[in-house]
């Protein structure tokens, strides 16, 4: 391959270094009107009435609307391609304001005014009067008799959904095995462990905050701007927040400041557009602040997992169960997606010999809504079975290493219920190389009976990761490619960049697969939906698989075409080509061409025979081999692709404008896996963890650009860093406010807290990838918190069960321990 | 009432009428048009709206322009030479793959360039205390080290005190 493997500079980095790019609020116009929401003080409860008489007094107010002027119509806002099936539709639980308040913050009215002060001002004096309920901000509180449904319109309880799953056979049950493995191995021969671990509620943190303009077209388009990872689908559910048809609503993304799965949500657009169309189609912009951000977007589910395990004495893993809760908060958003994949993954990352079994529940709780966040249940799925799996060893005295050498999933898994394949088993040599990079055999050693109060100690974590939705979701991805006559091009993806780099591999994949070198190829950033073709958007580590697919065939497609053309070219009498100034040019590639191919007439000059290379139309390489000749690119070179496409623009013969455009409807799906290990220092008195060295070790396919990935895997490395020793939103269980929406106390890691960041690859060519990639984007935020969870199990023998693993929580787990 | 203030905005002399409450980022971003300076949080936690005061790194959220009256600012717009060319911490960026979403760049530049013009030598550490003002949710700061580490050095090379 030529350009795909290579690092080439991110397409966007002039742009991003200079201040130039242009996010969201980098492009309103002068004049906007701003707005502001206003958010319930009460957690659960009902508006009864407003009183917006001294708001409405504030000078440069300019409208108010509540919860009783939107329309009546309910809709999702998860980032699911929709489902045309009803048993599969996302849950419609909201509106774009609420008078049943379900959350502390949930959004009852707003503010459009002049200035932001003015909105800010007329907030302070809504008065507001509630019927009020008992806030249930947690599960257990949920779920308990008598608690107030928060959805009474769609679940009689508050478990959104509720799923069994098993491997081992449908009718597998984790106590039935118990008893068996009794019979067959002796009572005094088996072991069971059962434990219960849990994962905090996290805040994506992207940089910017959610924020979109909105106002009314000429033509009545309603116009959102947005920072959103999922242009096409904010689309198809403002529509339905505000009852339109689906063709009155454009949505244009510009730049993203991140996202990380919270912005693969409807956040606050369909509000914006309804603010907008209140005041008269007027252009109304709405970026909340970060405390907003934090308590009334999404957050990374809490989970709490009862795990279980069945094994010999020996180490032999028998079976497991998990029985996993998820606090989903105010609203389903993406709904039990997040805690069933979470479930999926946790049967699918062992091999157990007699089975597993997972119950999983997701659960409204009056608290901030859980969504999407980078690998989606899996970093929580992976706390679960890699505390677990380190938990056995703790007991069997195993090697953890080697405990997952043998005990993992082996290579040609497929999952039985998706019957997703692990086509590349990247695993095990994952594991080789994580466990020579970190020294583990001499580390293990040294570190054994460690005295004081400082310790050191090393461990690790394996994940696995599916490469897009397929078939549990729809996969569909589209790609346009428009030639110029200068033989450049404009590349028209309807995936989203958000920071990971997806402009510049697609731009790569391009450009291997046209001919057309990267320089020429100019990626169009921004979508569109009035004139982008369709793609779902950025999530599941998707777009360089099934986007890429659909890059791949638009741009055999586009090349096709050009050789049509170029053939054409060549075999005709263009009338007219002799008295273009193109006229020798063509000649002398004719004649070179018959002469090096021994063709007698024009007319034998075939498609086939021709080749895209370096922007220039030459002889395929491939089809002068096959006839035992071999030629250099000069040699082969006919003419310059400008030539031809000058040509195609503006010929009085044959008019063309040579364009490609594709619809990639991807049916295919590859497990990607890796690990990590951690070599960390641990203060007991001080509760103090200190990561000396740690690295990922990654097997996602063939890169397509390796220093973009690797810096892809720093990202995902830090934030898993954050979710094992610092983030963690914290709610007041008995009123349901936040303690820390801000980012001085919510903690995310900073440079100082962050170590050197090691990352490794496993490259193996995966089938079914367009370029033999398969999943990267999600997978590095999974690993990092389990692998130094199991670090400091093995330098103190301390088991924590819970994340984040604060200085709190280690000096607690310690005194307990009488190690301190 | 607007009052009239003097600041040298980016090597130009600019003289504006601004509202004594208003902070110099949205002096920036909305009355002069600089959308390199972003807003990440308003209340000085994120580093995203960093611009330069009299050489300073400050975060422009949390400072008044008022303050600025008779002062030099400097934003990543103003690094840009005469003929469109980069700084060379600017292309140290672009080469070290320091880039992600974008959003947290145009004020690590700022701070890169703060630190840059003290000519002093920094090791890897002392970098990372240096830019702890500054959050980033892409990078895990590493290649921002690299390009930070490698800039810090070149130009100890030339003008090292």
């Amino acid at each position: 391959m030529n350009t795909v493997g290579k690092d080439l500079i991110r397409v966007d980095a002039y742009g991003k270094v200079t201040g130039e790019a242009h996010y969201t609020a980098d492009l309103e116009p002068k004049g906007i009107l701003h707005a502001k929401v206003l958010h319930s003080e009460i957690a659960n409860g009902v508006v009864k009435n407003f009183d917006l008489t001294e708001a409405l007094k504030v000078p440069g107010v300019v409208k108010i609307v509540t919860c009783f002027d939107v329309p009546d119509c309910q809709f999702p806002t998860a980032g699911h391609p929709w489902s045309v099936e009803k048993a599969h539709q996302d849950i419609c639980d909201r509106k774009i304001l609420n008078k049943r308040v379900r959350f502390y913050g949930d959004d009852i009215a707003a503010v459009v005014a002049e200035d932001e002060v003015a909105a800010a001002r007329a907030l302070k004096l809504i008065k507001v009067e509630y019927e009020e309920y008992e806030p249930i901000v947690t599960v257990e509180k949920a779920l308990s008799e008598g608690a107030t449904p928060l959805h009474e319109d769609l679940r009689k309880d508050n478990i959104i959904v509720k799923s069994h799953m098993t491997m081992g056979g449908p009718d597998f049950s984790f106590e039935k095995a118990v008893d068996e493995a009794s019979e067959k191995y002796g009572k005094d021969n088996i072991e069971v462990i059962d434990r219960v671990y849990n994962t905090p509620r996290i805040s994506h943190c992207h940089l910017e905050l959610p924020v979109s303009w909105a106002y009314v077209d000429t033509n009545g388009k309603i116009t959102i701007t947005s920072s959103t990872q999922i242009p096409h689908i904010v689309k198809s559910c403002t529509a339905m927040a505000l009852g339109v048809p689906v063709g009155k609503i454009r949505i244009i993304k510009p730049y993203i400041g991140g996202g990380f799965g919270n912005k693969q949500d409807v956040l606050y657009e369909p509000l914006n557009a309804f603010l907008s169309m209140q005041v008269g189609g007027r252009p109304v912009r709405l970026e909340i602040s970060r405390e907003e951000t934090i308590s009334c977007t999404r957050t990374r589910h809490a989970i709490e997992g009862r795990c279980r395990a069945l094994f010999t004495k020996d180490g032999k893993l028998l079976a497991r169960k998990l029985e996993a809760y998820a606090n989903n908060g105010a609203y389903a958003s993406h709904g039990h997606a997040i805690c069933a994949n979470c479930g999926t993954v946790f049967k699918d990352l062992y091999a157990d010999e007699m089975g597993a079994e997972v119950d999983c529940a997701t659960v409204y709780t009056s608290s901030p809504t859980a969504g999407a966040m980078r690998a989606y249940g899996i970093p929580q799925s992976i706390w679960f079975t890699e505390c677990l799996a380190d938990d056995i060893c703790n007991i069997t005295g195993e090697d953890p290493c080697d405990f997952r050498v043998r005990s993992c999933m082996q290579e040609g898994f497929v999952d039985p219920g998706t019957k997703i394949p692990f086509l590349t088993y990247g695993l095990k040599k994952c594991i080789e190389e994580g466990r020579k990079y970190i020294k583990w055999d001499e580390k293990r050693a040294a570190y054994k009976n460690q005295k004081g109060h400082i310790r050191r100690g090393v461990g690790m974590a394996i994940f696995c990761y599916k490469t897009g939705v397929h078939p549990i979701s729809l996969e569909t991805a589209s790609c346009r490619m428009v030639l110029n006559q200068d033989g450049s091009m404009q590349l028209v993806m309807g995936a989203t960049e958000i920071g990971q780099g997806a402009d510049t591999v697609f731009t790569q994949m391009a450009a291997e697969t046209t001919g057309i070198s990267c320089d020429k190829i100019y990626i169009v950033s921004t979508q569109d939906t009035d004139v982008t073709p369709f793609d779902t958007g950025a999530y599941a580590s998707r777009q360089t698989y099934v986007s890429g697919k659909a890059c791949k065939k638009c741009g055999e497609l586009l090349r096709e075409r050009i050789l049509e053309y170029a053939a054409y070219m060549l075999v005709n009498e263009i009338s007219d080509i002799s008295k273009t100034v193109y006229a020798e040019t063509v000649k002398a590639a004719k004649d070179m061409m018959k002469s090096a191919l021994g063709i007698a007439e024009d007319s034998d000059i075939k498609p086939e025979m021709l080749d895209i290379e370096n922007n220039a139309i030459v002889m395929r390489e491939s089809y002068l081999k096959e006839r035992g000749s071999e030629k250099g690119f000069e040699e082969r070179k006919l003419f310059e692709l400008s030539v031809l496409a000058d040509t195609a623009f503006y010929s009085l013969d044959r008019s063309q404008h040579i364009t490609a455009e594709v619809t990639n409807h991807c049916k295919e799906n590859t497990f990607a896996s890796g690990c990590c290990f951690a070599d960390i220092e641990v203060d007991m008195p001080l509760g103090k963890v200190t990561v000396k060295d740690v690295v990922n070790v990654h097997d996602s396919g063939i890169l397509i650009n390796p220093k973009l990935a690797e810096a892809q895997v720093h990202g995902g490395m830090s934030m898993s860093l954050g979710f094992g020793l610092s983030e963690e939103l914290l709610i007041d269980e008995k009123t349901g406010k936040p303690y820390n929406n801000n980012l001085l106390d919510y903690k995310i890691p900073t440079a100082m807290d962050t170590p050197d960041l090691k990352v490794r690859f496993v490259q193996l060519d995966d089938p079914s990838g367009p370029y033999g990639n398969k999943a990267l984007g999600e997978p590095p935020a999974i690993p990092v918190a389990p692998a130094i969870r199991n670090a400091i199990l093995n330098a103190t023998g301390v088991a924590m069960n819970e994340a984040p693993m604060t200085s709190e929580r280690l000096i607690k787990a310690f005194k307990e321990a009488e190690l301190i | 009432m607007l009052k009239i203030i003097h600041m040298n905005v980016n090597g130009k002399d600019t003289e504006l009428a601004v509202d004594e409450r208003e902070a110099l980022l949205d002096t920036l971003r909305n009355r002069l048009g600089l959308t390199s300076v972003k807003k990440g949080c308003e209340v000085g936690e994120c580093g995203a709206c960093t611009v330069l005061v009299d050489g300073k790194a400050i975060d422009s959220c949390i400072y008044l322009t008022m303050w600025a009256d008779g002062k030099k600012v400097m934003t990543t717009e103003g690094l840009k030479g005469p003929g469109g060319e980069l700084s060379p911490i600017q292309k140290a960026f672009i080469e070290e793959a320091a880039v992600q979403c974008g959003f947290c760049t145009p004020g690590l530049i700022m701070t890169a360039v703060e630190i840059v013009g003290t000519g002093k030598k920094y090791n890897r550490e002392e970098l990372k205390k240096l830019i702890s003002g500054h959050l980033c949710r892409c990078t895990g700061y590493e290649n921002i080290l690299n390009a930070m580490e490698r800039i810090v050095d070149e130009t100890y090379k030339v003008c090292g005190k």
